[in-house]
This record gives C-alpha cells, structure tokens and sequence, in this order.
C-alpha cells in the first residue's frame, strides 16, 4: 500500500497540513483561523469515515496498517508502524468527531491569542490519533508524551485563574506515569528484541515475575492518565481550570488514552500479570467509583462536579475491562466512547452557560429553565445520558460492564459488580442535584446580576445547537441501537481474549 | 617522528598553526573591525573540521615507540573523529553566539577568538590521547584558555572571580589526574593505553595501586564534566563568565572530560570494572539527584542552566557505569556520543537564547526577566520552549532520542535501579524547565531582546536540528555506533 495514501497516515497528519496553514494566517485576522481550524478538523473527520468505510469490521487483527523500518540501526528495531483494529477503531472516530464541536465551542469563548491556540488545539489533535493508531512503542511513546505538550498549553495560557498550577500538576503527573513506561518499553526492546506491538503480543514468553513489573510500570502510566482512584488528583484542577475546548478533549479523549492503554499493552502483553491483578484493579475501579460519585455531590463548583463525575465512570470502564470477559470489555469500549459524548457534552453545555455569567458557583444559579428552555432540555438529556437511563447511551455501556463484572472469573467475586451497581444510583443523585440546582426552583442570583450588566440571559443560539446536535444524535443512537458500535469491537474483543483461559 | 605521525594530528596541527598566525595577524586587525579575527578563526575552525571529517573512517596511529610498535602517543579512529567534529562544530558556535555579544558587552578584544581556537586543539589532542602523557597535556592545553576566558569580562568582579575560581579548582583536578598518572605509571610501568591494558593482561601489576590511580584521575575528570560531588564550581563560574564562554564550557569541556573517561576506562582499565562500578553507580546517582533539585531552587537562567549541565553530567555517567560489560561498552561509549550532540545542540541553542536577552552588567538574567517572551518573540520563545522540552527529554526533540538510548545502555548493562533515578530525576527537571517555559507563555511582561544575524541563526538553526534529527536520527545513530574505540 502506497504511503502517501494510507488512510492511517492521512488521518493522524492531516490536522499538519492545518497547522501549515495556520501558519501562514496573520494572527488578527480571528475568523480565518478559526474557520481554517474547523475545515481542517473536519477533513479529517471525513478522512476517518473514509478509513471506517475500508475497515472490515469482522477482521479480528490490525487493519491498513503498515510498518516501515525508521531507526535500525545500533541494535535498535525501531519501525514506524500504524494499524487499527476494533480496539481502536471507535476512539479514532471519537477524537475526529469530537475535535470539531471543540472548535466551535471556542468561537466566541477564545478572544487571545487565537492563532496559538488554534495551532495548539490542532496539534492535540494529532498527538491523540498517533497514540490510537501507533503500533510500536516506541512511536507510541513519542505521541503519547507529546499530547502532554499542546495540552499543557492550553491549560497553562486559555485556563482560569489557577491555570498555571493547573498545567504543571497535569504535566507532572502524567509524565510521572509515563517515565515509568518508558523503562519497562526499553526492556521490552532490549530483551524481546523489538518494540513492534503485535510481534511482542506474538512472542511472549515473559516470565511471571517480570511480567508483572512490566505490567506495573504500564499500568502506572495508565492509570494516572485514566485516572483511577488514588491517582486522580490531577483531574480536577485541569479540569476547572482549562478551558471549555480543553476540557471536553481532556475528559472525551485524553483519559481514554489510559484506558486504551490497558486494553491496548496490558492486557495482550502480560497476559498472566493482567489475570492475576484483576481482582486488584476491580477494587480500585470499584473505590474510584464510589468516592468520585461521592465526591462529585459534595462540589459547589459545576464544572468540579463534572469533572469528579469523569472519575466515577472510568471507574465502570476499567471495572469492565479487567473482567477479561467479552460482555465487560466491550461494555468497556463503548462506555470509554459514552463517556466521551455525554461528559464531553457537559463540559461544553457548562462552559456555554459560563461564557454568559462567568461564574460556575451553583449557589447563584436556579429556575433558569424557565429563560433557556432549549438549553434545559439539552442539558437534561444530557445528563440523563451520563446517568445511565436506559434509551440512552450510558445505559447500555454500564450495563454490560456490570453484566461483564458479574460474571467474571477474573474478578472472582460478584461484589464488585454489586458495589458498583450503587455507583449507578449515586450518580443519578449528583447528576439530578445538579440539574436541579441549575433549572429549578427559584430564580438564582444569577439572573439579576447578568441584567445588571446590560443584557440578559439567553438561550443557546443557532451556532450552539448545531455544536451539541451531532453529541445528541450519537447519544439517541448508542441507546437505541448499539448493534453496529458492538459489532465493530467484537471480533478484536474476542482475539484479545484468545490469550485468556476461558 | 615521521611524517605520517603528523598526518595522524593534521587537524590539530592545522588548528595550532592557525591561532599563532591569528595571534599575529590579530594585531594588525583594528580595534573597531574585529570581525575579521572573528571570521578567520571561524574558517580556521572550518577547516579543521572538513579535515577531520574527510579522516573520518581512517584508523591509524602515531608517534609510536620505535622499540615497541604498539605504544602509541595518539591514535585515530571513529571516536576521535566523531568527538573532534563535535568540538570543531562546538567552536563555530561559540563564534557566532559570541560575535556581537561582545560587541555588546564591550568586551571585544581578538584574543577571544584565539583563545577558542587553542582550547579546541587541546580537545581534539583529548579525543585522539593514547597516552596518559598526552592526556595531561591536552587537559591542560583546553583548560588554561578556559581559565583566561571565563575571566573574559575582565573589569567585572564576578568574571574574575569565576575565573581564578575555575582556575584553582581546574589545577586542583589536574593534580589528581598527575597523581593518578603517577600510580598508574608505578602499578603497570607504562602510561601508554596499550601498554597499561598489557601489563593489566599478563598479570604484571599491582592491582591496589593501579586501582587508587584510576579513582584518582576519575576524580580529576570528574571535576572537569561537574560531576557531584566535584562540581561546587560551576554554578558560579557559569554564571560569572561571559555567556558566550559559558556555552562553549558547558559542552566542549565537558564533552572532552567524556572524551577522556571513555577512551581511559574503557581501553585501559576494564579489569577495574567491578571495583569501580559501586563507585560509578554513586557517582551517577548523586550527581542526577543533587544537580537536578537543586536546580528546583534556581531564579537565575545561568545557574538553572549549570545545575542543568551537572545534571546531563549525571545521566551521560549513567551510561557510563558499565563501561566494563564488554557486551555494552561499545553501547556506553556510543550512546554518551550521541547524547553528547544532543545536549550539544540544546545546550547552545539554550544559551543563545539567554544571550539575546542578556543586558550589560548582568542584567535580564533572571528567569522572570523572560516574562512576556511568548507574545514579544514567538519565534524566539518557541525555541526556547523546544530547547527545554529536549532537556526534559519530551518529544518532539533529539532529547528524547537521547535520553532513549542512554537509559536502554543503563537497563542492558543491569542497572535497572539507576535508571529508575534517571527517570525519576527527569520528572524533577521536567518542574524546572518547565517554569522557564511557563514565564515565558503565561506571564505577563515586555523584555527587550537583541536582534543579531548570527546569534538569530545559532538559536534558528539548533531549534530546527534539534526537532528534525528527533525524527531522522538515523545517520547519527550510525555515525554514533560506528564511533567505536580503537581497542588495544
């Protein structure tokens, strides 16, 4: 297959060419570079349904891919090799889709520096899909430490007041995880001979002990970019203090790194390490899902809510994938691109309700249905969505998590499928106290003090609704009809669980 | 002495002839138009490094014991051709960055130049020594123009005391290596490479002597490259020095401490290997640990850029404690090459960058004097952002790339432990760094910067390498590898 035109290659270095351009755009001229961005973000989303067209989804193994030899030489096996395959697939097609609606929501909320930040954003973009799509580790490694960079940016220049503690802590924390990967990736290539993903899946041959330190190390990183309870703590403070484009990426795509990861390195790697520390990684999902559902109620901060909410779903995520049966491990897919949608949504429908009252305190909020009737009955299906109703997207992931946990002989026990399950009922106590807070009841102090300055509150304008449409759209047709989602990770599903005693 | 011995030196030679010419020639240039000495040094440099890259593959000796062939005083092959490019390279940037920062400083005198061009030949003698007679006397051929140099800004207290301090610390070092030479001469009869490896191979040694010669010149090398604990110097005589002659201290001097160590260790005293790899082992370790937190503490960019250069020290000895294992020696040696051009290119491009800011009397050298750099010169700004994301090691730089290689020679020869300090040490640096970049994007301010043609293009051009090599490092890797020592 020709390079040029790999379909891989397009859609992980198309969002260069939009950077080149960027370029070349004098910086005061805004809506030019935001239109540029916007072109090019959905080119490349046209590039990816172009990719899922020439994907056959009941191939079980790595598809369009290639592998190029780069650096061979000084005993080093370094290729440059891409594929996809059901593990992957959906989250490509998430980070393409997502990119755009983060854009739009930037048109208004990002005055400064639009140039910077439209290169940066870009950037992401393409640090994102490389990391979906590598298929060595060591060019894994180099996207998956540099979406850190353009991320760090972002929060550190467009964030809020705390922007710049915000962005070192990001940054330090994931880079902690990640030197620890970077250890066990040269072991790997040392003493396997190569960093090729699929050759190291094949060969195997680790010894228990070392597999599960290899396993470790991974996991370190992983987990903090997840991130599982302990590790979370970054999470928050990126979160409320990026801005809204940053934290609809961060929470819809960055996290999903982590739990990819796992799926993508854990798992068929070190197999025997991955079985023996299910029920150890259960037991933190289950705590993570917990304490961030409990944690999320006691915010005062919506975007804080949300943010602690993110911890408490990838908690189902990762329960779901260390049930190393099928039902949880695809439950886990589709939830990690659920929780994309619906937390993604939330980031964006709190960050527009921001851009008008710049305060995200929910004392001063209340009764704004009554003002932003569209507004409310978007944010309800939202956050019904996030909730887990069934019909909706949420619903369908978290059920065959917990369907997967229970089950599970990896987990042993079906406790953890039932501690979890309360998880479910705890967030529909956060998601509907937040929902209350903001729509119902009397008007909130809020409204007054918008009109003080001069204009009043209005409800989302044409420009908005056409931003979370394609999210609500998704959000219906996850819920009502995941047949052709499932179908697309099954077979993978199945040939990762080859490698697992049945 | 034949003439082919000669020819084994040719670019040293070159390069020696040249700056007693240019210290004539310098007197008849005026005082206002020192730009020409600048210029001919530069083709000196120049020329010397197209020589030794047209002998770059060839493999010979010199100055050889009539009565025993095989001990030789310099000796040609991969590595010195490898190191005397990095040099040569080293000091035509030293050139450009220090032309109009001179001028600047009203520092300009010619001497500058020529005092360069010495310092390098006895780099270039460094990567070619054979002999621990020569080694000598390239330490001191590279180090007495450095003393004079960082003393460079003469009328400046701080210049002065930097250099006098260097200066002691430096004949401190030397003396060690002296001694060291001394013990060794006594414990195998020979200073010669080879002969020293021979002597060791049939036994006829004293084995405590040969191992207390060998600390001693680790020690006084150790000095050299600011290893922890001998590295009190550097921060201050960094910061005091003109920063031009800052940059080139920070890489060529250090590199040719490497030299040194590498050739040393790894031809003459393999047998040492087990005593000395504890002792390695701390050394790395320590100097990772200290230079990195205590660069933490840093408000000053010249002194964050020295705890940072005791730091790299750190993690090139990391490589190095298995200088021994001969399955990695060959790795080590390679992998602190390549890292050597890493830091090489960052490392100038850094202080490049701290120049174009710097202001008379020692001022726009605190790290919030870069506020406001991100929105004034992007350009500039975005360089100095790659320079810190490649001393990080964060990709997209040729640090990454480095740093690659010289944790997988720490994890080959068995030294997981170390290398989980390096990683965890480069987390630590990552917060230093990372605050240079921070003020430069996220505070407010109005710094004045210098616009100068060549320091424009020393900063323009590392930014660049340092991004491309990252993704096209092959021919380095190559040339690195290929770098091999000469054996005897």
């Amino acid at each position: 297959m020709n390079f040029i035109t790999n379909p891989l290659i397009l859609v992980t270095f198309f969002p260069l060419v939009g950077v080149l351009a960027l370029l070349f755009i004098p910086a005061d001229k805004k809506n030019v570079l935001r239109w540029t961005t916007l072109v090019a973000s959905l080119l490349t989303f046209g590039l990816s349904i172009w990719m899922l067209t020439m994907f056959n989804k009941s191939n079980p193994d790595l598809q369009l891919g290639f592998s190029l030899p780069w650096i061979q030489v000084a005993g080093w096996n370094i290729s440059f090799a891409m594929g996809v395959d059901g593990l992957s697939i959906l989250l490509v097609l998430l980070t393409t889709f997502l990119t755009p609606i983060a854009i739009l929501s930037t048109w208004t909320a990002v005055e400064e520096r639009v140039k910077d930040f439209m290169i940066f954003f870009t950037l992401l973009e393409m640090g994102m899909l490389g990391v979906f799509l590598a298929q060595d580790l060591f060019l894994f490694y180099i996207f998956w430490e540099f979406t850190l960079v353009p991320m760090y940016f972002l929060i550190g220049i467009w964030g809020g007041p705390r922007r710049i503690y915000a962005a070192i802590k990001f940054f330090l924390y994931t880079m902690a995880g990640s030197i620890l990967m970077l250890l066990a990736i040269l072991w790997l290539g040392i003493y396997q001979g190569t960093f090729s993903v699929p050759e190291l899946i094949t060969k195997g041959g680790i010894p228990g002990n070392v597999q599960l330190w290899l396993f470790l190390a991974f996991a370190a990183a992983f987990a903090i970019k997840v991130p599982m309870w302990p590790l979370h703590s970054w999470l928050p403070d990126a979160h409320v203090e990026a801005p809204t484009a940053g934290s609809v990426i961060l929470a819809g795509v960055l996290l999903k790194m982590g739990t990819y990861g796992f799926l993508r390195f854990n798992l068929p790697m070190f197999p025997e390490a991955a079985l023996k520390a299910a029920p150890w990684m259960a037991l933190l999902a289950v705590i993570g899902i917990i304490y961030g559902a409990a944690v999320s109620y006691a915010q005062k901060d919506i975007k804080k809510l949300v943010a602690y909410s993110s911890v408490s779903h990838l908690g189902f995520v990762m329960l779901g994938l260390f049930a190393l049966n099928a039902q949880g491990i695809e439950g886990g897919i589709l939830q990690m691109i659920n929780h994309g949608l619906s937390t993604g949504a939330l980031f964006l429908l709190v960050g527009m309700v921001y851009e008008q009252t710049h305060t995200r305190e929910f004392s001063v909020y209340g009764g704004l249905w009554k003002i932003m009737p569209v507004y409310g009955a978007v944010m309800l299906i939202v956050s019904l969505s996030s909730m887990g109703l069934p019909g909706l997207n949420g619903f369908i992931g978290e059920f065959a998590i917990l369907l997967g946990a229970f089950g599970s002989k990896a987990i042993g026990s079906p406790w953890f499928a039932g501690v979890a399950a309360a998880g479910v009922i705890l967030a529909a106590v956060y998601i509907l106290y937040m929902f209350q807070k903001i729509f119902l009841g009397p008007e909130g102090s809020i409204v007054e003090e918008v009109k003080k300055h001069g204009h009043a509150l209005r409800d989302l304008n044409l420009r908005e609704i056409v931003t979370v449409a394609p999210l609500l759209v998704l959000i219906f047709w996850i819920g009502l009809y995941p047949k052709p989602f499932f179908e697309l990770i099954a077979p993978a599903v199945e040939k990762l669980l080859m490698a697992f005693p049945h | 002495m034949k003439l082919s011995d000669l020819n084994t030196i040719l670019p040293i030679v070159l390069l020696v002839v040249w700056a007693c010419m240019l210290l004539l020639v310098d007197l008849f240039i005026p005082r206002r138009s020192k730009g020409w000495t600048a210029l001919l040094a530069a083709v000196g440099l120049a020329a010397a490094l197209g020589l030794t890259l047209a002998y770059a593959g060839r493999e010979s000796t010199g100055f050889c014991d009539p009565n025993n062939p095989g001990n030789c005083m310099v000796v040609l092959d991969g590595f010195s051709s490898f190191q005397g490019s990095l040099f040569l390279a080293s000091g035509l940037f030293a050139i450009a960055i220090a032309y109009g920062y001179l001028k600047r400083m009203g520092l300009e005198r010619g001497e500058y130049y020529t005092l360069i061009l010495f310092s390098i030949s006895g780099m270039l003698l460094m990567a070619q020594a054979a002999d621990l007679i020569v080694v000598f006397l390239a330490l001191e051929l590279l180090s007495i123009p450095l003393y004079v140099l960082a003393a460079f800004a003469r009328p400046r207290t701080d210049s002065e005391e930097a250099g006098v301090k260097y200066f002691l610390l430096g004949a401190f070092a030397t003396g060690f290596v002296v001694y060291g030479i001394t013990l060794v001469f006594g414990a195998t009869n020979a200073t010669s490479l080879s002969g020293i490896a021979a002597a060791v191979a049939a036994g006829s040694f004293t084995k405590y002597l040969l191992l207390i010669g060998a600390a001693l010149i680790l020690v006084g090398f150790s000095f050299k490259v600011a290893a922890v604990p001998f590295h009190m110097w550097t921060p201050d005589v960094y910061q005091g020095a003109p920063s031009s002659v800052t940059g080139f201290m920070a890489v060529g001097a250090k590199a040719a401490g490497f030299a040194a160590l590498l050739r040393i260790f790894i031809t003459a005293f393999p047998s040492l290997n087990l005593d000395l790899v504890p002792v390695l082992w701390g050394l790395a370790a320590l100097t990772m640990v200290v230079g990195n937190v205590i660069a933490i503490s840093q408000t000053n960019i010249k002194r964050l850029l020295a705890y940072s250069s005791i730091a790299h020290a750190g993690y090139i000895l990391m490589a190095f404690v298995a200088f021994g294992n001969p399955a990695v020696a060959s790795d080590a040696a390679a992998s602190a090459l390549f890292y050597l051009v890493t830091y090489a290119v960052t490392s100038f491009g850094a202080w490049a960058v701290v120049i174009a800011l710097e202001k008379t009397d020692g001022k726009g050298l605190e790290i919030s004097d870069f506020a406001g750099l991100g929105r004034k010169r992007p350009l500039l700004a975005a360089a100095m952002t790659i320079f810190m994301l490649s001393l990080t090691g964060m990709p997209p730089t040729l640090g990454l790339v480095g740093k690659f290689y010289l944790f997988r020679t720490a994890v080959e020869g068995g030294f997981i432990g170390l290398a989980v300090i390096g990683v965890l040490t480069s987390l630590i640096s990552a917060y230093y760094y990372l605050r240079v970049v921070v003020t430069m994007y996220m505070r407010e301010g109005d710094p004045t910067t210098e616009h100068e043609p060549w320091l424009d293009l020393t900063w323009g051009l590392t930014a660049l390498a340092t991004v491309i090599l990252s993704f096209l490092p092959m021919a380095l890797f190559t040339w690195a590898s290929g770098a091999v020592l000469k054996l005897f």
